[in-house]
């Protein structure tokens, strides 16, 4: 059973000129993330994606549909229990929304003393989730005395304190620069092996999505447009929205205006070759192309790794007969996809 | 000066009327701004408990009370003070009629430095599970506790300058000792030295609060 389960969920606002009707955020949604998922949502602002995510810990109540949040119908709850819900469900901002008020402690004590946590077992509780982020030292230290990633990682600890079986990380590392992103997908990456806590990324960097995400989910205008495994949409994304996003972490068959900078560089023929997890090889298709006598040369292009399951396309320049290059085409076409947009010859 | 050492006495007495209406009123309207503060905040669109009829109800009465200029509110709460504090002169009358007037200004003050606590940190504790009445007392008035305080000392400043105005309806202070003993029976001094105490009054007031702020914000 899905641990989240959302079924033609949408969410709408009425707008603020009456006339203008209402403005759909979240259209019809349905979709599921089993136990243990990294699941990620990745779309442009304003496609919905962080409405999506409050409606999970019902910080938004849904107007239509129904949302399963571990097998119990969340959108027919009174506002007491959903409270008792929420307790159940971490969370973590981008602007990390610590209590400046209160020291690192006392922000990761406060869910704890939330759910009526003795004070000797705060006192521990605190003290083990401290040294789970590498923060044992800054116990006693004020928000503002933190660096964004230090700050994350106290809304990462107190989100985590009181055990959720579920975290929701809206747009967590956007506002911090690439490394300590790193640093923090890392920890989380943590959070979901080591607790076994299944998270779900909002974010609009596929970056994110790559280093993290185990399926992943496409917004665009409020719908779901494309979801499944990452390694799916990331080798072969179906949408346009899913692919110029692919086209951001993942250098692809060269558009128009590559082919045209390719093309006035290289000599040759300009074809791409797109592997996938279990197809032939490089280095057969290079033997294949060395062997029929071809000169050729890289251009363009490159592998990727998801969790160990490589893809990725090369762009080659390849010069010599043309004749025997169809041929070798034709051999390495009937293993790994070659696509050869037709133009002008560069001589 | 020799005027000011023989009206020594009634110097120090209106020192103490000043101080005992600013304290009395700053209960007062302190714990009645705060109320009124709060129920501005949580029944205001989108407020922790929102509530259109309070929210209006609570704005019109405080957009109502408070453009009155203090000397008339003093004539027009004339009848309340004497139903509530049993007389309608005198220091007393004066110190609950300040109280009273300052209120809604505190109000004011008090729902604006709420409002400014960041959305972002109210639903972090609302994604903790925490009731609207948990995040008020927990988050939003702590989290604004610091320029609670200054906005605070800002009235305090607001009252004593009340008080001297009380002096129409017999509230004494320092500012009808002013008045009456310096101005009118043109005696620079004793007006000055009345004019220095609040002003020490004042700064001390204003030196407490910066302090107190400053170590809650800890900067």
């Amino acid at each position: 059973m899905p641990i989240v389960s959302l079924t033609n969920v949408s969410k709408a606002y009425p707008s603020r000129n009456p006339g203008d009707g209402e403005i759909v955020a979240v259209d019809d949604v349905t979709l599921e993330i089993e136990k243990g998922d990294v699941f990620g949502i990745i779309g442009y602002s304003g496609a919905g994606k962080s409405t999506l995510v409050r409606l999970i810990n019902a910080l938004e109540p849904a107007t239509a549909g129904s949302i399963l949040v571990d097998g119990v119908d969340i959108t027919s709850l009174k506002e007491s229990e959903l409270r008792r819900i929420r307790g159940g469900i971490g969370m973590i901002f981008q602007q990390f929304n610590l209590f400046s008020s209160r020291s690192v402690k006392a922000n990761i004590a406060y869910p704890l003393t939330l759910a009526g946590w003795k004070r000797a077992e705060i006192e521990a509780r605190v003290t083990e989730l401290l040294s789970f982020v590498g923060l044992s030292d800054k116990a006693k230290a004020y928000p503002e005395q933190l660096s964004g990633g230090q700050k994350q990682r106290v809304g990462i600890a107190r989100a985590l304190a009181t055990g959720p079986a579920i975290l929701l990380a809206d747009e967590a590392t956007s506002a911090l620069d690439p490394q300590t992103t790193h640093e923090v997908l890392d920890l989380l990456k943590r959070v979901n092996k080591e607790q076994g806590v299944t998270i779900v990324v909002i974010t609009h960097e596929m970056d994110v999505i790559q280093t993290i995400a185990t399926k992943v989910a496409v917004m665009e205008r409020g719908r779901v447009i494309e979801q499944g495994d990452v390694f799916d949409v990331f080798s072969a994304p179906q949408n346009p929205a899913s692919q110029r996003f692919v086209g951001t972490v993942v250098k692809g068959i060269p558009s128009p205006a590559e082919l045209a900078v390719l093309r006035e560089r290289h000599q040759g023929r300009i074809v791409t070759f797109s592997f996938r997890d279990g197809d032939s090889s490089q280095a057969q298709v290079f033997l294949d192309l060395a062997n029929a006598g071809l000169d050729f040369e890289l251009v363009f292009g490159g592998i990727n790794d998801i969790r160990g399951r490589a893809f990725g396309h090369l762009t080659l320049a390849i010069r010599g007969d043309g004749v025997a290059i169809d041929r070798a085409l034709a051999g390495i076409g009937e293993r790994v996809e070659v696509t050869e947009i037709a133009g002008e010859e560069a001589r | 000066m020799d005027r000011l050492i023989e009206l020594g006495p009634e110097f120090w007495q209106a020192a103490l009327e000043t101080l005992y209406m600013t304290s009395f009123a700053l209960v007062l309207g302190g714990v009645l701004g705060l109320v009124i503060g709060i129920i501005l905040y949580v029944t205001r669109p989108g407020g922790l408990v929102q509530n259109a009829f309070v929210s209006t109800i609570a704005n019109l009465a405080v957009n109502f009370f408070r453009p009155i200029p203090f000397v008339i509110f003093m004539a027009v709460a004339q009848p309340f003070a004497r139903a509530v504090v049993g007389v309608g002169i005198g220091t007393t009358a004066g110190a609950f009629i300040i109280g009273l007037a300052a209120a809604f200004a505190i109000g004011r003050i008090v729902e604006q430095h709420l409002v400014s606590v960041s959305p972002g940190v109210i639903e972090a504790a609302r994604s903790m599970g925490a009731g609207p009445w948990r995040i008020l007392f927990t988050v939003a008035i702590p989290e604004s506790l610091g320029p609670l305080i200054l906005g605070y000392t800002f009235i305090v400043v607001a009252l004593i300058d009340m008080t001297a105005m009380a002096g129409l309806i017999g509230g004494g202070g320092l500012g009808a000792f002013a008045q009456i003993y310096g101005f009118r029976q043109f005696e620079p001094v004793v007006m000055w030295a009345a004019i220095v105490l609040i002003v020490v009054f004042v700064h001390f007031v204003q030196l407490l609060g910066t302090k107190l702020a400053r170590r809650i914000m800890r900067r």
